[in-house]
Protein backbone atom coordinates (compact mmCIF):
# COMPACT_ATOMS: atom_id res chain seq x y z
CA UNK A 1 0.00 0.00 0.00
CA UNK A 2 1.26 3.41 -0.86
CA UNK A 3 0.60 6.37 1.31
CA UNK A 4 1.41 9.83 0.12
CA UNK A 5 1.00 12.10 3.09
CA UNK A 6 3.55 14.57 1.84
CA UNK A 7 1.02 15.98 -0.55
CA UNK A 8 -1.64 16.26 2.08
CA UNK A 9 0.21 18.55 4.42
CA UNK A 10 1.27 22.10 3.61
CA UNK A 11 4.84 22.60 2.51
CA UNK A 12 5.19 18.94 1.83
CA UNK A 13 6.82 18.84 -1.57
CA UNK A 14 8.41 15.48 -2.10
CA UNK A 15 11.94 15.59 -0.93
CA UNK A 16 13.35 13.66 -3.87
CA UNK A 17 12.97 16.61 -6.13
CA UNK A 18 14.41 19.03 -3.62
CA UNK A 19 17.49 17.04 -2.83
CA UNK A 20 18.22 15.98 -6.36
CA UNK A 21 20.57 18.95 -6.69
CA UNK A 22 22.79 18.31 -3.69
CA UNK A 23 22.94 15.54 -1.16
CA UNK A 24 23.58 16.35 2.48
CA UNK A 25 27.15 16.40 3.63
CA UNK A 26 28.30 13.17 5.20
CA UNK A 27 29.76 13.34 8.68
CA UNK A 28 33.42 12.28 8.69
CA UNK A 29 34.05 8.57 9.18
CA UNK A 30 36.10 7.55 12.18
CA UNK A 31 39.73 6.99 11.27
CA UNK A 32 41.39 3.64 11.82
CA UNK A 33 43.89 4.28 14.62
CA UNK A 34 41.72 6.50 16.82
CA UNK A 35 38.85 4.01 16.58
CA UNK A 36 41.15 1.11 17.32
CA UNK A 37 42.42 2.92 20.42
CA UNK A 38 38.85 3.75 21.49
CA UNK A 39 37.66 0.14 21.06
CA UNK A 40 40.78 -1.17 22.77
CA UNK A 41 40.31 1.13 25.73
CA UNK A 42 36.63 0.29 26.09
CA UNK A 43 37.28 -3.44 25.81
CA UNK A 44 40.09 -3.28 28.35
CA UNK A 45 37.82 -1.53 30.82
CA UNK A 46 35.15 -4.18 30.19
CA UNK A 47 37.69 -6.87 30.76
CA UNK A 48 38.75 -5.25 34.02
CA UNK A 49 35.19 -5.32 35.30
CA UNK A 50 34.01 -8.64 33.96
CA UNK A 51 37.01 -10.83 33.31
CA UNK A 52 39.27 -10.61 36.36
CA UNK A 53 37.72 -13.69 38.01
CA UNK A 54 38.20 -15.57 34.75
CA UNK A 55 41.82 -14.52 34.56
CA UNK A 56 42.33 -15.97 38.01
CA UNK A 57 40.75 -19.19 36.80
CA UNK A 58 43.07 -19.25 33.79
CA UNK A 59 46.15 -18.65 35.90
CA UNK A 60 45.25 -21.15 38.61
CA UNK A 61 44.46 -23.72 35.95
CA UNK A 62 47.93 -23.37 34.45
CA UNK A 63 49.65 -23.31 37.83
CA UNK A 64 47.69 -26.42 38.82
CA UNK A 65 48.73 -28.24 35.67
CA UNK A 66 52.38 -27.48 36.36
CA UNK A 67 52.13 -28.71 39.94
CA UNK A 68 50.54 -31.94 38.71
CA UNK A 69 53.15 -32.41 36.01
CA UNK A 70 55.96 -31.80 38.52
CA UNK A 71 55.63 -35.38 39.70
CA UNK A 72 55.57 -36.87 36.20
CA UNK A 73 58.21 -34.90 34.35
CA UNK A 74 61.81 -35.79 34.97
CA UNK A 75 63.89 -34.47 32.07
CA UNK A 76 64.71 -30.86 31.40
CA UNK A 77 63.28 -30.69 27.83
CA UNK A 78 60.01 -32.04 29.20
CA UNK A 79 60.00 -29.43 31.95
CA UNK A 80 60.58 -26.75 29.35
CA UNK A 81 57.57 -27.76 27.28
CA UNK A 82 55.35 -27.98 30.37
CA UNK A 83 56.25 -24.46 31.52
CA UNK A 84 56.03 -22.96 28.03
CA UNK A 85 52.79 -24.82 27.29
CA UNK A 86 51.14 -23.78 30.54
CA UNK A 87 52.05 -20.16 29.95
CA UNK A 88 50.59 -20.15 26.45
CA UNK A 89 47.42 -21.89 27.70
CA UNK A 90 46.61 -18.68 29.62
CA UNK A 91 46.75 -16.83 26.29
CA UNK A 92 44.58 -19.49 24.64
CA UNK A 93 42.02 -19.39 27.42
CA UNK A 94 41.47 -15.65 27.29
CA UNK A 95 42.22 -14.78 23.67
CA UNK A 96 40.64 -17.77 21.99
CA UNK A 97 37.98 -19.08 24.32
CA UNK A 98 36.69 -15.89 25.92
CA UNK A 99 36.88 -13.82 22.75
CA UNK A 100 34.99 -16.47 20.76
CA UNK A 101 32.31 -16.40 23.44
CA UNK A 102 32.20 -12.62 23.47
CA UNK A 103 31.79 -12.22 19.73
CA UNK A 104 29.35 -15.13 19.58
CA UNK A 105 27.12 -13.51 22.17
CA UNK A 106 27.49 -10.06 20.67
CA UNK A 107 26.45 -11.36 17.29
CA UNK A 108 23.52 -13.39 18.62
CA UNK A 109 22.11 -10.61 20.79
CA UNK A 110 22.26 -7.97 18.08
CA UNK A 111 25.03 -6.09 19.86
CA UNK A 112 26.99 -5.84 16.61
CA UNK A 113 24.35 -3.40 15.37
CA UNK A 114 25.86 -0.84 17.68
CA UNK A 115 29.20 -0.95 15.88
CA UNK A 116 27.66 -1.49 12.47
CA UNK A 117 25.72 1.77 12.69
CA UNK A 118 28.85 3.74 13.55
CA UNK A 119 31.23 4.86 10.79
CA UNK A 120 34.08 2.76 12.14
CA UNK A 121 36.40 0.52 10.08
CA UNK A 122 35.55 -3.16 10.79
CA UNK A 123 39.22 -3.98 11.29
CA UNK A 124 39.39 -1.42 14.12
CA UNK A 125 36.60 -3.20 16.02
CA UNK A 126 38.09 -6.66 15.57
CA UNK A 127 41.70 -5.63 16.25
CA UNK A 128 40.72 -3.43 19.19
CA UNK A 129 38.84 -6.27 20.86
CA UNK A 130 41.50 -8.87 19.99
CA UNK A 131 44.26 -6.57 21.23
CA UNK A 132 42.46 -5.92 24.50
CA UNK A 133 41.91 -9.62 25.15
CA UNK A 134 45.53 -10.41 24.26
CA UNK A 135 46.80 -7.65 26.60
CA UNK A 136 44.61 -8.97 29.30
CA UNK A 137 46.52 -12.24 29.28
CA UNK A 138 49.82 -10.54 30.18
CA UNK A 139 49.67 -10.73 34.00
CA UNK A 140 48.43 -14.34 34.01
CA UNK A 141 51.05 -15.47 31.52
CA UNK A 142 53.85 -13.76 33.45
CA UNK A 143 52.76 -15.22 36.78
CA UNK A 144 52.52 -18.70 35.24
CA UNK A 145 55.91 -18.42 33.52
CA UNK A 146 57.73 -17.19 36.62
CA UNK A 147 56.06 -19.74 38.88
CA UNK A 148 56.89 -22.51 36.40
CA UNK A 149 60.53 -21.51 36.10
CA UNK A 150 60.90 -21.47 39.87
CA UNK A 151 59.04 -24.78 40.27
CA UNK A 152 61.07 -26.64 37.66
CA UNK A 153 64.35 -24.81 38.31
CA UNK A 154 64.54 -23.23 34.85
CA UNK A 155 66.43 -19.95 34.19
CA UNK A 156 64.50 -16.69 34.13
CA UNK A 157 67.11 -15.07 31.85
CA UNK A 158 65.17 -15.22 28.60
CA UNK A 159 61.77 -14.44 30.07
CA UNK A 160 61.79 -11.25 27.99
CA UNK A 161 60.85 -13.39 24.97
CA UNK A 162 57.29 -13.27 26.34
CA UNK A 163 57.21 -9.66 25.10
CA UNK A 164 57.12 -11.20 21.60
CA UNK A 165 55.34 -14.47 22.41
CA UNK A 166 52.28 -12.92 24.07
CA UNK A 167 51.36 -10.45 21.32
CA UNK A 168 52.11 -12.85 18.47
CA UNK A 169 50.49 -15.94 19.96
CA UNK A 170 47.78 -13.56 21.19
CA UNK A 171 47.20 -12.25 17.66
CA UNK A 172 46.97 -15.77 16.22
CA UNK A 173 44.67 -17.11 18.93
CA UNK A 174 42.47 -14.05 19.30
CA UNK A 175 42.09 -13.90 15.53
CA UNK A 176 40.93 -17.51 15.58
CA UNK A 177 38.67 -16.82 18.56
CA UNK A 178 37.10 -13.77 16.89
CA UNK A 179 36.61 -15.65 13.63
CA UNK A 180 34.97 -18.59 15.45
CA UNK A 181 32.71 -16.26 17.39
CA UNK A 182 31.67 -14.27 14.34
CA UNK A 183 31.24 -17.20 11.98
CA UNK A 184 29.39 -19.57 14.31
CA UNK A 185 25.71 -19.49 13.44
CA UNK A 186 24.73 -19.85 17.10
CA UNK A 187 26.38 -18.54 20.28
CA UNK A 188 26.49 -22.03 21.83
CA UNK A 189 28.51 -23.17 18.86
CA UNK A 190 30.92 -20.25 19.30
CA UNK A 191 31.37 -21.22 22.95
CA UNK A 192 31.93 -24.83 21.94
CA UNK A 193 34.53 -23.91 19.33
CA UNK A 194 36.32 -21.67 21.78
CA UNK A 195 36.34 -24.40 24.44
CA UNK A 196 37.58 -27.01 21.99
CA UNK A 197 40.34 -24.72 20.78
CA UNK A 198 41.40 -24.08 24.33
CA UNK A 199 41.35 -27.78 25.21
CA UNK A 200 43.44 -28.53 22.15
CA UNK A 201 45.96 -25.87 23.14
CA UNK A 202 46.01 -27.34 26.63
CA UNK A 203 46.42 -31.01 25.71
CA UNK A 204 48.71 -30.56 22.73
CA UNK A 205 50.70 -27.67 24.12
CA UNK A 206 51.46 -28.77 27.66
CA UNK A 207 52.35 -32.42 27.14
CA UNK A 208 55.89 -33.03 25.87
CA UNK A 209 55.69 -33.89 22.15
CA UNK A 210 58.25 -36.77 22.07
CA UNK A 211 55.81 -39.18 23.72
CA UNK A 212 52.94 -38.37 21.35
CA UNK A 213 51.85 -40.74 18.57
CA UNK A 214 52.41 -39.48 15.03
CA UNK A 215 48.83 -38.30 14.17
CA UNK A 216 48.59 -36.36 17.43
CA UNK A 217 51.93 -34.74 16.73
CA UNK A 218 50.59 -33.71 13.32
CA UNK A 219 47.55 -32.13 14.98
CA UNK A 220 49.93 -30.37 17.33
CA UNK A 221 51.79 -28.89 14.37
CA UNK A 222 48.56 -27.53 12.95
CA UNK A 223 47.70 -25.61 16.10
CA UNK A 224 49.09 -22.06 16.01
CA UNK A 225 49.62 -21.95 19.78
CA UNK A 226 52.20 -24.72 19.37
CA UNK A 227 54.60 -22.29 17.71
CA UNK A 228 54.30 -19.88 20.60
CA UNK A 229 55.01 -22.75 22.99
CA UNK A 230 58.01 -23.92 20.93
CA UNK A 231 59.47 -20.44 20.63
CA UNK A 232 59.28 -19.92 24.36
CA UNK A 233 60.54 -23.44 25.21
CA UNK A 234 63.62 -23.01 22.99
CA UNK A 235 64.76 -19.95 24.98
CA UNK A 236 65.36 -22.03 28.12
CA UNK A 237 68.41 -23.63 26.50
CA UNK A 238 71.92 -22.56 27.39
CA UNK A 239 72.48 -21.31 23.84
CA UNK A 240 69.06 -20.91 22.19
CA UNK A 241 68.87 -21.08 18.41
CA UNK A 242 67.35 -17.68 17.77
CA UNK A 243 66.66 -18.43 14.12
CA UNK A 244 64.23 -21.20 15.11
CA UNK A 245 62.67 -18.95 17.75
CA UNK A 246 62.20 -16.30 15.07
CA UNK A 247 60.71 -18.82 12.63
CA UNK A 248 58.23 -20.06 15.26
CA UNK A 249 57.19 -16.54 16.07
CA UNK A 250 56.93 -15.82 12.34
CA UNK A 251 54.38 -18.65 12.02
CA UNK A 252 52.37 -17.09 14.89
CA UNK A 253 52.51 -13.71 13.20
CA UNK A 254 51.43 -15.17 9.86
CA UNK A 255 48.52 -17.06 11.38
CA UNK A 256 47.65 -13.89 13.30
CA UNK A 257 47.50 -11.78 10.14
CA UNK A 258 45.41 -14.36 8.28
CA UNK A 259 43.04 -15.13 11.14
CA UNK A 260 42.49 -11.47 11.95
CA UNK A 261 41.76 -10.80 8.29
CA UNK A 262 39.25 -13.66 8.30
CA UNK A 263 37.73 -12.30 11.50
CA UNK A 264 37.38 -8.85 9.94
CA UNK A 265 35.68 -10.37 6.93
CA UNK A 266 33.42 -12.38 9.25
CA UNK A 267 32.56 -9.22 11.14
CA UNK A 268 31.50 -7.42 7.96
CA UNK A 269 29.41 -10.42 7.02
CA UNK A 270 27.80 -10.68 10.46
CA UNK A 271 27.15 -6.95 10.79
CA UNK A 272 25.28 -6.48 7.51
CA UNK A 273 22.96 -9.35 6.80
CA UNK B 1 12.45 22.77 2.02
CA UNK B 2 15.11 20.16 1.98
CA UNK B 3 13.61 16.94 3.01
CA UNK B 4 14.37 13.39 3.50
CA UNK B 5 12.84 10.53 1.66
CA UNK B 6 12.74 6.87 2.31
CA UNK B 7 10.87 4.87 -0.21
CA UNK B 8 10.64 1.14 0.07
CA UNK B 9 8.73 -0.49 -2.68
CA UNK B 10 10.51 -3.28 -0.86
CA UNK B 11 9.52 -6.86 -0.67
CA UNK B 12 11.63 -8.23 2.08
CA UNK B 13 11.65 -11.97 2.34
CA UNK B 14 13.56 -13.54 5.13
CA UNK B 15 13.77 -17.12 6.08
CA UNK B 16 12.19 -17.82 9.44
CA UNK B 17 12.89 -20.89 11.52
CA UNK B 18 14.45 -23.79 9.61
CA UNK B 19 11.86 -25.51 7.48
CA UNK B 20 9.40 -22.67 7.83
CA UNK B 21 8.14 -20.73 4.87
CA UNK B 22 9.71 -17.44 4.01
CA UNK B 23 8.38 -14.51 5.95
CA UNK B 24 7.45 -11.35 4.20
CA UNK B 25 8.59 -8.89 6.82
CA UNK B 26 8.06 -5.67 4.95
CA UNK B 27 5.92 -5.62 1.89
CA UNK B 28 6.33 -2.76 -0.57
CA UNK B 29 6.46 -0.15 2.15
CA UNK B 30 6.60 3.44 1.00
CA UNK B 31 7.31 6.27 3.38
CA UNK B 32 8.34 9.86 2.98
CA UNK B 33 9.70 11.58 6.03
CA UNK B 34 10.25 15.30 5.91
CA UNK B 35 13.19 17.05 7.42
CA UNK B 36 12.71 18.15 11.02
CA UNK B 37 9.80 15.84 11.61
CA UNK B 38 9.23 13.42 14.46
CA UNK B 39 7.87 10.52 12.51
CA UNK B 40 6.51 7.44 14.19
CA UNK B 41 6.30 3.82 13.16
CA UNK B 42 3.50 2.26 15.13
CA UNK B 43 2.49 -1.35 15.08
CA UNK B 44 2.23 -4.51 17.15
CA UNK B 45 5.07 -6.98 17.63
CA UNK B 46 5.98 -8.64 14.38
CA UNK B 47 4.50 -5.90 12.21
CA UNK B 48 7.83 -5.37 10.47
CA UNK B 49 8.96 -2.22 12.28
CA UNK B 50 12.38 -3.54 13.17
CA UNK B 51 12.98 -4.98 9.71
CA UNK B 52 12.09 -1.63 8.22
CA UNK B 53 14.47 0.16 10.55
CA UNK B 54 17.27 -2.32 9.83
CA UNK B 55 16.86 -1.67 6.12
CA UNK B 56 16.90 2.05 6.72
CA UNK B 57 20.07 1.96 8.82
CA UNK B 58 21.94 -0.12 6.26
CA UNK B 59 21.98 -3.20 8.51
CA UNK B 60 19.78 -5.23 6.22
CA UNK B 61 19.71 -5.14 2.47
CA UNK B 62 16.20 -4.95 1.04
CA UNK B 63 15.40 -7.44 -1.69
CA UNK B 64 13.82 -4.72 -3.72
CA UNK B 65 13.25 -1.05 -3.42
CA UNK B 66 15.27 1.97 -2.57
CA UNK B 67 16.15 3.93 0.53
CA UNK B 68 17.21 7.50 0.21
CA UNK B 69 18.39 9.57 3.15
CA UNK B 70 19.16 13.25 2.60
CA UNK B 71 20.01 12.59 -1.01
CA UNK B 72 22.09 9.47 -0.43
CA UNK B 73 21.18 6.06 -1.77
CA UNK B 74 21.50 3.73 1.23
CA UNK B 75 20.83 0.51 -0.67
CA UNK B 76 23.77 1.15 -2.94
CA UNK B 77 25.97 2.69 -0.21
CA UNK B 78 24.88 1.16 3.11
CA UNK B 79 28.06 2.40 4.76
CA UNK B 80 26.89 5.99 4.35
CA UNK B 81 24.00 5.42 6.74
CA UNK B 82 26.38 5.52 9.70
CA UNK B 83 27.59 8.94 8.63
CA UNK B 84 24.08 10.33 8.32
CA UNK B 85 22.16 8.90 11.22
CA UNK B 86 22.47 7.81 14.81
CA UNK B 87 20.67 4.62 15.71
CA UNK B 88 19.40 3.56 19.10
CA UNK B 89 18.65 -0.15 18.86
CA UNK B 90 16.85 -2.27 21.40
CA UNK B 91 19.98 -4.10 22.49
CA UNK B 92 22.63 -2.67 24.76
CA UNK B 93 24.94 -5.71 24.87
CA UNK B 94 27.79 -3.88 23.15
CA UNK B 95 27.84 -1.28 25.92
CA UNK B 96 26.64 -3.27 28.93
CA UNK B 97 29.95 -3.68 30.71
CA UNK B 98 31.13 -0.11 30.18
CA UNK B 99 30.48 2.79 32.48
CA UNK B 100 27.89 5.31 31.31
CA UNK B 101 30.60 7.87 30.72
CA UNK B 102 32.91 5.54 28.77
CA UNK B 103 30.02 4.20 26.68
CA UNK B 104 29.12 7.72 25.58
CA UNK B 105 32.72 8.75 25.00
CA UNK B 106 33.66 5.62 23.04
CA UNK B 107 30.57 5.91 20.85
CA UNK B 108 31.47 9.53 20.15
CA UNK B 109 35.02 8.53 19.23
CA UNK B 110 33.71 5.85 16.89
CA UNK B 111 31.42 8.46 15.36
CA UNK B 112 34.56 10.27 14.26
CA UNK B 113 35.03 12.82 17.05
CA UNK B 114 38.48 13.50 18.46
CA UNK B 115 39.14 12.91 22.15
CA UNK B 116 38.47 16.51 23.19
CA UNK B 117 35.21 16.80 21.24
CA UNK B 118 34.02 13.38 22.38
CA UNK B 119 34.60 14.27 26.03
CA UNK B 120 32.96 17.67 25.72
CA UNK B 121 29.90 16.22 24.00
CA UNK B 122 29.76 13.35 26.46
CA UNK B 123 29.69 15.77 29.40
CA UNK B 124 27.03 17.92 27.73
CA UNK B 125 24.76 15.00 26.87
CA UNK B 126 25.10 13.28 30.26
CA UNK B 127 24.29 16.57 31.92
CA UNK B 128 21.32 17.19 29.63
CA UNK B 129 19.83 13.76 30.38
CA UNK B 130 20.56 13.94 34.10
CA UNK B 131 23.00 11.04 33.97
CA UNK B 132 25.99 12.83 35.50
CA UNK B 133 25.42 11.35 39.01
CA UNK B 134 25.59 7.80 37.63
CA UNK B 135 28.28 8.46 34.99
CA UNK B 136 30.77 6.18 36.74
CA UNK B 137 28.52 3.14 36.98
CA UNK B 138 28.49 0.20 34.60
CA UNK B 139 25.41 0.00 32.38
CA UNK B 140 24.52 -3.50 33.43
CA UNK B 141 24.32 -2.42 37.07
CA UNK B 142 21.63 0.15 36.22
CA UNK B 143 17.88 -0.29 36.10
CA UNK B 144 16.28 -0.92 32.70
CA UNK B 145 15.14 2.67 32.29
CA UNK B 146 18.47 4.15 33.30
CA UNK B 147 20.31 1.81 30.95
CA UNK B 148 18.04 2.85 28.12
CA UNK B 149 18.74 6.49 28.92
CA UNK B 150 22.49 5.80 28.91
CA UNK B 151 22.20 4.15 25.49
CA UNK B 152 20.31 7.18 24.24
CA UNK B 153 23.11 9.36 25.58
CA UNK B 154 25.56 7.30 23.52
CA UNK B 155 23.35 7.75 20.46
CA UNK B 156 23.27 11.52 20.92
CA UNK B 157 27.04 12.04 21.22
CA UNK B 158 28.30 13.17 17.81
CA UNK B 159 25.63 15.12 16.01
CA UNK B 160 23.64 13.51 13.21
CA UNK B 161 20.85 15.04 11.12
CA UNK B 162 18.69 11.94 11.54
CA UNK B 163 17.98 10.01 14.73
CA UNK B 164 16.48 6.54 14.44
CA UNK B 165 15.20 5.55 17.87
CA UNK B 166 13.76 2.10 18.43
CA UNK B 167 11.50 2.35 21.48
CA UNK B 168 13.72 4.82 23.31
CA UNK B 169 11.63 5.23 26.45
CA UNK B 170 10.96 1.58 27.32
CA UNK B 171 11.08 1.09 31.07
CA UNK B 172 11.68 4.75 31.87
CA UNK B 173 10.06 6.73 34.64
CA UNK B 174 8.22 9.97 33.74
CA UNK B 175 11.20 12.16 34.66
CA UNK B 176 13.48 10.26 32.29
CA UNK B 177 10.84 10.33 29.55
CA UNK B 178 10.59 14.08 29.84
CA UNK B 179 14.36 14.37 29.63
CA UNK B 180 14.34 12.28 26.45
CA UNK B 181 11.69 14.35 24.70
CA UNK B 182 13.27 17.60 25.84
CA UNK B 183 16.61 16.48 24.38
CA UNK B 184 14.99 15.40 21.12
CA UNK B 185 12.98 18.61 20.83
CA UNK B 186 16.03 20.75 21.49
CA UNK B 187 17.93 19.08 18.65
CA UNK B 188 15.01 19.54 16.37
CA UNK B 189 14.59 23.21 17.24
CA UNK B 190 18.29 24.08 17.10
CA UNK B 191 19.55 21.91 14.28
CA UNK B 192 16.47 20.73 12.40
CA UNK B 193 17.14 17.13 13.37
CA UNK B 194 14.73 14.58 11.95
CA UNK B 195 13.56 11.78 14.21
CA UNK B 196 12.22 8.40 13.19
CA UNK B 197 10.67 6.77 16.21
CA UNK B 198 9.64 3.14 16.50
CA UNK B 199 7.10 2.63 19.20
CA UNK B 200 4.24 0.58 20.35
CA UNK B 201 3.41 2.96 23.10
CA UNK B 202 0.19 4.53 21.87
CA UNK B 203 0.03 7.29 24.43
CA UNK B 204 3.51 8.45 23.61
CA UNK B 205 2.75 8.28 19.90
CA UNK B 206 -0.21 10.59 20.35
CA UNK B 207 1.71 13.22 22.23
CA UNK B 208 5.14 13.43 20.62
CA UNK B 209 4.76 12.52 16.98
CA UNK B 210 4.17 14.89 14.09
CA UNK B 211 3.10 12.07 11.84
CA UNK B 212 2.71 8.39 12.27
CA UNK B 213 2.67 5.40 9.94
CA UNK B 214 0.73 2.41 11.20
CA UNK B 215 2.31 -0.88 10.20
CA UNK B 216 0.55 -4.19 10.09
CA UNK B 217 2.01 -7.41 8.72
CA UNK B 218 4.70 -5.62 6.76
CA UNK B 219 2.40 -3.06 5.20
CA UNK B 220 1.65 0.55 5.96
CA UNK B 221 -2.07 0.58 6.61
CA UNK B 222 -2.30 4.29 7.40
CA UNK B 223 -0.12 7.35 7.59
CA UNK B 224 -1.17 10.75 8.88
CA UNK B 225 -0.86 13.05 11.88
CA UNK B 226 -2.15 11.46 15.09
CA UNK B 227 -5.06 13.93 15.04
CA UNK B 228 -5.75 13.20 11.38
CA UNK B 229 -5.83 9.50 12.05
CA UNK B 230 -8.16 9.95 14.96
CA UNK B 231 -10.53 11.97 12.81
CA UNK B 232 -11.12 8.87 10.78
CA UNK B 233 -12.94 7.39 13.72
CA UNK B 234 -14.14 10.67 15.23
CA UNK B 235 -17.72 9.66 14.72
CA UNK B 236 -17.25 6.94 17.27
CA UNK B 237 -17.03 6.67 21.00
CA UNK B 238 -15.35 3.85 22.87
CA UNK B 239 -17.49 2.28 25.58
CA UNK B 240 -15.95 -0.14 28.01
CA UNK B 241 -18.10 -2.23 30.28
CA UNK B 242 -16.83 -4.39 33.10
CA UNK B 243 -19.25 -6.92 34.52
CA UNK B 244 -19.19 -8.16 38.10
CA UNK B 245 -19.42 -11.86 37.28
CA UNK B 246 -21.10 -12.52 33.98
CA UNK B 247 -22.92 -10.27 31.54
CA UNK B 248 -26.71 -10.17 32.03
CA UNK B 249 -27.53 -11.71 28.66
CA UNK B 250 -31.17 -12.09 29.71
CA UNK B 251 -31.53 -8.33 29.17
CA UNK B 252 -32.26 -8.15 25.40
CA UNK B 253 -30.40 -4.84 24.87
CA UNK B 254 -27.26 -6.32 26.43
CA UNK B 255 -27.55 -9.46 24.32
CA UNK B 256 -27.63 -7.22 21.22
CA UNK B 257 -24.52 -5.33 22.35
CA UNK B 258 -22.62 -8.55 22.76
CA UNK B 259 -22.43 -9.05 19.01
CA UNK B 260 -20.53 -5.79 18.63
CA UNK B 261 -18.28 -6.13 21.64
CA UNK B 262 -14.69 -7.31 21.79
CA UNK B 263 -14.66 -9.49 24.89
CA UNK B 264 -11.68 -9.85 27.20
CA UNK B 265 -12.71 -11.74 30.31
CA UNK B 266 -15.28 -9.64 32.12
CA UNK B 267 -14.48 -6.60 29.99
CA UNK B 268 -16.39 -5.63 26.86
CA UNK B 269 -15.04 -2.98 24.52
CA UNK B 270 -17.44 -1.40 22.02
CA UNK B 271 -17.00 1.27 19.41
CA UNK B 272 -20.32 2.98 18.90
CA UNK B 273 -21.82 6.06 17.33
CA UNK B 274 -22.54 8.72 20.00
CA UNK B 275 -26.32 8.03 19.88
CA UNK B 276 -25.83 4.31 20.31
CA UNK B 277 -23.35 4.88 23.09
CA UNK B 278 -25.82 7.03 24.97
CA UNK B 279 -28.51 4.36 24.63
CA UNK B 280 -26.10 1.62 25.69
CA UNK B 281 -25.04 3.56 28.77
CA UNK B 282 -28.68 4.22 29.65
CA UNK B 283 -29.40 0.52 29.39
CA UNK B 284 -26.55 -0.69 31.55
CA UNK B 285 -26.89 2.00 34.20
CA UNK B 286 -30.55 1.26 34.84
CA UNK B 287 -32.60 -1.77 35.68
CA UNK B 288 -31.38 -5.34 35.83
CA UNK B 289 -28.17 -4.79 33.91
CA UNK B 290 -26.89 -2.24 36.46
CA UNK B 291 -26.80 -4.89 39.17
CA UNK B 292 -24.39 -6.93 37.08
CA UNK B 293 -22.21 -3.96 36.11
CA UNK B 294 -18.93 -3.38 37.92
CA UNK B 295 -17.59 -0.38 36.01
CA UNK B 296 -17.95 1.48 32.74
CA UNK B 297 -16.01 4.13 30.84
CA UNK B 298 -16.72 6.33 27.86
CA UNK B 299 -13.80 7.71 25.89
CA UNK B 300 -13.04 9.56 22.69
CA UNK B 301 -11.08 7.40 20.26
CA UNK B 302 -7.33 6.93 20.63
CA UNK B 303 -4.77 5.72 18.11
CA UNK B 304 -5.52 2.29 19.48
CA UNK B 305 -9.06 2.57 18.16
CA UNK B 306 -7.74 3.82 14.85
CA UNK B 307 -5.56 0.77 14.61
CA UNK B 308 -8.48 -1.51 15.32
CA UNK B 309 -10.76 0.35 12.93
CA UNK B 310 -8.17 -0.05 10.19
CA UNK B 311 -8.32 -3.78 10.68
CA UNK B 312 -5.07 -4.31 12.54
CA UNK B 313 -3.68 -7.78 13.02
CA UNK B 314 -6.24 -10.17 14.48
CA UNK B 315 -8.03 -7.15 15.91
CA UNK B 316 -6.01 -7.52 19.07
CA UNK B 317 -4.88 -3.96 19.30
CA UNK B 318 -1.51 -2.54 20.10
CA UNK B 319 0.39 -3.12 23.25
CA UNK B 320 -0.59 -0.29 25.52
CA UNK B 321 2.19 0.61 27.89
Amino acid sequence: MSVVPAEVLPGGALAVEDTAGGAAELAPAARFWPSLVAVYRAQLSRARVARIPLLFVATFQSVGIMIMMRGVVDTRPEAQSVVAGSSVVVVAYVALNLLAQYFGQLRASGGLDHYATLPVPPAAVVLGAAGAYASFTVPGTLVTAVFGCVLFGLPLTNLWILVAVIPLAGAALSGLGAACGLLAPRPELATLLGQLGMSAALLLGVLPPDRMPEPVRLARDLLPSTYGVEAYARTFGARPDWAFVGADLGVCAGVGVVSLAVATWAYRRAAVR
Amino acid sequence: MRGLTKTYPAVKARRGAPGAAEVLATDAVELDVRRGEIYGLLGPNGAGKSTLVRQLTGLLRPDRGSVEILGHDIVRHPERAARLLAYLGQESTALDELTVSLAAETTGRLRGLDVRQARAERDAVLDELGLTPIAGRALKKLSGGQRRLACLAAALVGERPLLVLDEPTTGMDPVARRAVWAAVDRRRAERGTTVLLVTHNVIEAETVLDRVAVLDRGRVIACDTPAGLKERVSGEVRVELVWRERPPLDVPEVAVLRDRAVEAGRRWTLRLAPEEARAAVATVTGGAAFAALDDFTLATPSLEDVYLALGGAARQGLVKA
